[in-house]
């Protein structure tokens, strides 16, 4: 397998936020129509279409909607039990976390399984930017300038069978460097899972940095998922094992509170959680005084995704 | 024995100024003063700060009575403080909750009443402590006499109320709304051991009021 090392990131290059938020109106000048707004910078061939006539002035909402919350709150607002319950705890206590040396263990209904190297699993891709909405499952929301590859991409490297109808996903367990799995409040390793279909969709994106740099540990360094019509928790971080499988995984949340939690976990404002409403979420970053806003079916996404659901009941399949 | 005027001079004063304290914090951490901030997420720092202090006062509040018994009748002095901030720091919790976090959206708002248990009971244990914080003072407490304390039982419910909003509220980790229900069930336990004491006949005289009993054999 073609192994090429990852480059390593000079301060310098890191792009500064306010450079990222210039970019935005660089971008929607742009205007890339449609779903291609969604799709953000780094999707291929968005270079390739014809510059629209006359920049449209975007509606406030959608301004406001992709704009990326700052890298501090991106970094210090996060669900990461491992590290603990409170959402400042990752990022108070994730300073321990080894990201490297790292590897990944990829089992299953595929030809080409093993035990891959970090460089091995992501050195043969370009990585690109997606700016994706973050919608978590307690009605709060984010905007995060990702970096990554198609998971998609990384997948068919391995080649799955036919009977590879699943892709379930693990993280690292590592008592020692991560307290939160020592209060044993999950029943850890975290487990994560997709269809086939979804983890192949090219929306999901094996993320590997935010904001141009390495992922933060309380990010999920240094491999996680982003599946951005999905509630957070689908998005699983510091990936250590892949499997296809033939039948559904178990996967963490629903295992806990299957009532709560189901495994398709895709934004909807029509399904409720038991205890909370779906229906309007609050946007980190928009102070004291903003009101929630709508949330939207698939987050923003149903035009690149509904269509993995037809006939499926979205109230059932929660 | 401290002294009625030792209390009503200084101790009092200092309960209150005690019970302020997690208020100005808040107050300062809402307009940054200094270095002091609210987290990315303003909103539900406040609320779950005046929530939190909110119960914590109410199980002092109720923490009061049973302290009676043990060292005296000077913790009686200050119940209705107690009660009275546990009435503001809900009253602010809820206040935050229909302004900042709901701006004022009625649909929403009694949609999370009616549809969200943990809002529903929240609702009703703030209730239960409108007519406690109406009736606090001393014209009232005259003015219905008995049934002044018969009122009162409110306090239970509203501290029950409290506890199981805050543990249907938590997403998963249910230890801290535990320890709040442990505190409240010993505090209302208390209660029941203490009228079961009151109620059982009094012993002869030159027998021990209460003979200790023999733990059963393990």
């Amino acid at each position: 397998m073609l192994i090429r090392q990852k480059p390593a990131i000079r301060p310098s290059e890191i792009t500064p936020e306010s450079q990222y938020l210039d970019r935005r109106r660089f971008i929607r000048s742009a205007s890339l129509a449609g779903s291609g707004l969604l799709f953000a910078a780094g999707c291929s061939g968005a270079g390739d279409e014809p510059p629209a006539p006359a920049p449209a002035p975007a509606a406030p909402n959608e301004a406001a909607d992709l704009t990326p919350n700052s890298f501090a709150d991106i970094t210090s607002y996060n669900n990461f039990y491992e590290f603990g319950l409170d959402k400042g705890d990752p990022a108070r206590y994730a300073g321990q976390f080894k990201s490297q040396p790292w590897t990944v263990t990829v089992d299953g209904e595929a030809e080409n399984t093993g035990t891959f190297d970090f460089a091995a699993i992501v050195g043969p891709h370009t990585i690109e930017e997606r700016i994706y909405r973050l919608r978590c499952v307690e009605a709060w929301s984010m905007v995060v300038p990702w970096n990554g590859i198609p998971l998609g991409d990384v997948l068919r490297r391995f080649k799955p069978t036919s009977r590879a109808k699943f892709v379930a996903f693990e993280t690292v367990v590592r008592p020692a460097e991560m307290p939160g799995q020592r209060a044993g409040v999950l029943d850890f390793p975290y487990r994560e899972g997709l269809t086939i279909a979804e983890a192949m969709h090219p929306l999901t994106l094996l993320a590997t940095g935010l904001y141009g740099v390495d992922l933060p540990n309380q990010n999920g360094a240094p491999l996680r998922l982003i599946i951005p019509w999905k509630y957070g928790f689908k998005s699983i971080k510091s990936i250590v094992r892949i499997s296809f499988t033939e039948t559904r995984p178990r996967t963490t949340w629903s295992d806990a509170a299957p009532n709560e939690y189901g495994f398709y976990a895709n934004v909807n404002p029509d399904v409720d959680h038991p205890r909370w409403s779906q229906a309007r979420e609050r946007r980190i970053g928009s102070g004291l005084f903003a009101a929630k806003q709508p949330t939207l079916p698939f987050n923003g996404y149903g035009d690149d995704v509904a269509g993995l659901y037809s006939g499926l009941n979205l109230v059932r399949n929660f | 024995m401290i002294s009625l005027r030792t209390t009503e001079r200084y101790i009092k004063p200092a309960i209150f100024v005690a019970c302020c304290v997690p208020l100005l914090w808040l107050a300062l951490r809402i307009f940054e003063v200094g270095s002091l901030r609210l987290g990315p997420n303003p909103v539900e720092d406040i609320q779950d700060a005046l929530g939190i202090w909110g119960l914590r006062a109410l199980c002092a509040t109720l923490a009061m009575t049973p302290l009676s018994w043990a060292i005296g009748p000077l913790p009686i002095r200050f119940r209705r403080m107690f009660g009275l901030f546990a009435f503001t720091y809900a009253s602010l919790h809820v206040m935050n909750y229909l302004l900042l976090d709901q701006t004022l959206a009625i649909d929403a708002i009694v949609e999370d009443i009616v549809e969200r248990p943990f809002i529903t009971i929240g609702a009703l244990g703030f209730v239960a402590m409108i007519p406690l914080a109406v009736t606090s003072t001393n014209g009232w407490r005259r003015q219905l006499g008995r049934n002044w304390n018969r009122l009162h039982r409110l306090a239970y419910l509203a501290a029950i109320a409290g506890c199981w909003h805050f543990y249907w509220q938590v997403k998963k980790d249910l230890t801290e709304p535990l320890i709040y229900c442990t505190i409240l069930a010993a505090l209302l336990g208390a209660r029941i051991v203490q009228n079961r004491r009151r109620a059982a006949p009094v012993p002869p005289t030159g027998q021990p009021r209460s003979p200790k009993r023999g733990h059963s054999a393990p």
